[in-house]
């Protein structure tokens, strides 16, 4: 190789090098897989029996007691009678073209999913809100979360993992977590400055100014982030069904091998309903939460 | 000589990245600008000492920039001095841990907010409650006596309200009875009533002063208006770009201004409303303490003017002058000096702000008597006097 062809050609890795390096890598990672992997698995064992556990019960529930408590649910959050109405429909409609089983097991993941997202992604953003530091740490990481694709984080989850709920759960919320965790911080960075002098001033301890003033102001947006989370979830669980999570993204993924079209729409649709279900009654309730909230800017 | 409660001393404060390495340029005395300039710190405060009482309201004025907002955020640690002692009843502030800060901010002072910083997902009553809820208080006692403040400054039935739903002069009340809430003997008001209108404001200090009357609280106020101060101020202390220029009492600050700028503050102020009485008069001078008209004569004849007030026992009598003792002596020299022959004149109280003895004082043909609550003569106000003092800022 004469010396000047880096000028027309990118001086690039040897094949083989880069075959090593890729071979000690998988072999590390495989090695680390084999080790942990139980273990890891095991971790998540409490997880796994209460996403089943659920999935058990809304698959027994009668599915008119389903359909009621969910429709109660929705008037309860939003206090319209048209949302419950609506909710009702769609739901005689998925049970009518015979998918109401896999509506049932998509609703108990991305209900466990969405949990698991607050439970993790609303701490972490209040770590983030408390320190630049920590902020400017986690953000290229979420940047990485909410780019890289889906699938290229599925490989190493379900090398350790292996295929079932279990990965499938945290590949939804890995892509789904990262709204809930900015929105939080920027919920908590953007507590008017004014009132949360007065709480010092009166002598709240930092828990009481996170608890009485910061997480309550913080609300509306920290809900916005939990229904883009819920919203995401839902997209991914066509892809998370590639790993064998049951659900309505099953279907959807048999019809793309073999060109159903039909089954394919029904499901797409179904989702679709769900996804309008849950984004309307998640928005209605921070709504009517907020209420009194509103028109502060302007008085 | 009442105790001093709040004591700052050599207080310093300058704003920046690493203000303990530039402190000497401070201390050699270069301006806030130049140091501003030369290394992109602000000076926000620069060598104050202070002596608040217990009892008084304590005015803080100054431009906007000149550091009353910095200056009053010290008091409760809001924000830490670079260099100082702040003592509190004594025991200094800066040496408090977390806990100590806490009690300190719970139970010593309580402050009203230029942009009242209520909280805006509260209820008015929650509102009011909210700094006996921060420490720890039953909800029931709590409420009960957020409900008996609000009364107080006037908005009962506005308990379930929120702070959006309040124009802005009742949420302000909201942000007083917040404060009154606590008990705390420290009441630190930062431009509290800069953001209402003319007439909402003078309700506001009106209420203000009330309540003092009866709660003797001991109140650092901050505003950038010297009408405000005036009114307010037992004592007032004047800030420019950080530093205090001059202290003092209200009259002592419009009638002996201590440099230009305090004079550009005292300029714009309407004295007649800002001054009493007591403050301009003159020493009483002709005073005719005779019994009898022949003594009361002669006495008068000692003086420059025609004219002397008539004083005894009981305090001030009335006016009497040459040519109405004339008349007298020549009727009778030895009679007493009775009312018959005084001008009865309404003397004026040494209270009284100078806007409302106007009218008087220019009508009277002399000048007129001043009284103390007791009835002792104290004093004279001449037209000229009057003329002297509110003509003088133009
Ligand atoms: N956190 C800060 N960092 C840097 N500089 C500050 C900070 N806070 C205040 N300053 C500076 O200190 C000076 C005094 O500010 P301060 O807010 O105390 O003024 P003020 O007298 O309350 O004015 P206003 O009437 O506008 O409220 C200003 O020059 C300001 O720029
Ligand atoms: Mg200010």
């Amino acid at each position: 190789m004469a010396e000047s062809s880096w000028l027309t050609e990118f001086p690039q890795l040897e094949r083989a090098d880069l075959r090593d390096i890729r071979k000690s890598l998988d072999a590390g990672y495989r090695e680390f897989s084999r080790e942990y992997g139980e273990l890891i698995e095991s971790f998540f064992d409490p997880l796994l029996t209460f996403l089943v556990w659920f999935e058990k019960l809304l698959l027994a529930t009668p599915w008119w007691l389903v359909i009621a408590v969910i429709a109660g649910l929705a008037y309860f959050a939003s206090r319209s009678w048209k949302l419950g109405l609506g909710v009702v429909i769609s739901f005689m409609l998925i049970g009518y073209f015979g998918m109401w089983d896999n509506t049932m097991r998509t609703m108990s993941i991305i209900l466990v999913c969405t949990l698991m997202a607050i439970a993790l992604g609303v701490p972490i953003g209040i770590g983030m809100a408390r320190s630049d530091r920590t902020q400017s740490l986690v953000t290229p990481i979420l940047d990485v979360m909410q780019t890289m694709p889906a699938f290229v984080y599925l490989i190493p989850v379900v090398m350790l993992l292996g295929i079932g709920k279990i990965p499938g759960v945290i590949a939804v919320i890995i892509y789904a977590i990262p709204p809930v965790i900015r929105l939080t911080n920027l919920g908590i960075r953007l507590v008017d400055k004014d009132v949360m002098e007065a709480a010092t001033a009166y002598g709240a301890s930092p828990l009481q100014r996170l608890m009485g003033v910061q997480l309550p102001l913080a609300m509306p947006t920290i809900m916005a982030g939990i229904n883009q989370t819920i919203m995401m979830s839902l997209s991914m669980v066509v892809i998370a069904s590639m790993i064998g999570v049951k659900g309505l993204g099953q279907p959807v993924l048999k019809s793309i091998t073999n060109q159903y079209f039909t089954l394919g729409l029904l499901n797409g649709l179904a989702i679709v309903a769900l996804a309008i279900i849950f984004d309307r009654v998640s928005q209605a309730y921070a709504k009517r939460a907020q209420e009194h909230m509103k028109g502060l800017e302007n008085g | 000589m009442a105790d001093v409660l709040i004591e700052i001393e050599n207080l310093y404060k300058l704003f920046g990245r690493s203000p303990a390495k530039y402190m000497p340029l401070v201390h050699a005395g270069k301006s806030k600008d130049e140091i501003l300039a030369e290394t992109g710190h602000t000076l926000g405060l620069k060598d104050i000492n202070l002596q608040i009482k217990r009892g008084e309201i304590f005015v803080i004025m100054g431009l906007s920039g000149s550091g009353k907002s910095t200056l009053i955020r010290h008091f409760n640690r809001l924000i830490d001095p670079t260099e100082g002692v702040i003592r509190v009843e004594g025991s200094d502030v800066m040496q408090f841990d977390k806990k100590e800060l806490q009690h300190f901010r719970r139970h010593k002072m309580s402050m009203v907010f230029q942009r009242f910083g209520l909280l805006p997902h509260k209820s008015v009553i929650d509102n009011v409650a909210y700094g006996l809820q921060i420490q720890k208080v039953s909800s029931n006692e709590a409420k009960a006596k957020a409900k008996e403040w609000l009364e107080t400054v006037g908005l009962s039935g506005y308990e379930d309200q929120y702070p959006s739903q309040l124009s802005g002069g009742q949420q302000q009340r909201v942000g007083l009875a917040r404060a009154l809430c606590t008990d705390a003997e420290i009441l630190l008001m930062d431009e509290a009533f800069s953001a209402l209108d003319p007439l909402i404001r003078s309700e506001m200090q009106d209420q203000l002063i009330k309540l003092q009357e009866t709660l003797h609280k001991t109140i650092v106020f901050i505003t950038h208006d010297l009408d405000e101060a005036l009114r307010l101020g037992d004592r007032i202390a004047i800030l420019k770009d950080g530093e205090i220029v001059q202290q003092g009492e209200p009259e002592d600050i419009l009638l002996n201004p201590a440099t230009e700028y305090v004079e550009a503050f005292v300029r714009d102020v309407n004295r007649a409303r800002a001054l009493t009485v007591e403050t301009v008069m003159k020493d009483p001078a002709c005073r005719i303490t005779a019994e009898t008209i022949e003594e009361a004569l002669k006495q008068m004849k000692g003086f420059k003017q025609d004219y002397g007030y008539v004083v005894n026992a009981d305090g001030y009598q009335g006016v009497v002058t040459e040519e109405a003792l004339k008349e007298a002596y020549a009727d009778d020299k030895t009679a007493d000096l009775t009312e018959d022959i005084m001008e009865e004149v309404d003397p004026l109280e040494e209270g009284a702000v100078l806007e409302s003895v106007i009218p008087c004082t220019l009508e009277a043909d002399f000048p007129l008597p001043v009284v103390d609550d007791a009835g002792n003569l104290t004093g004279r106000l001449s037209r000229g006097t009057l003329s002297d003092v509110l003509g003088e800022r133009a």
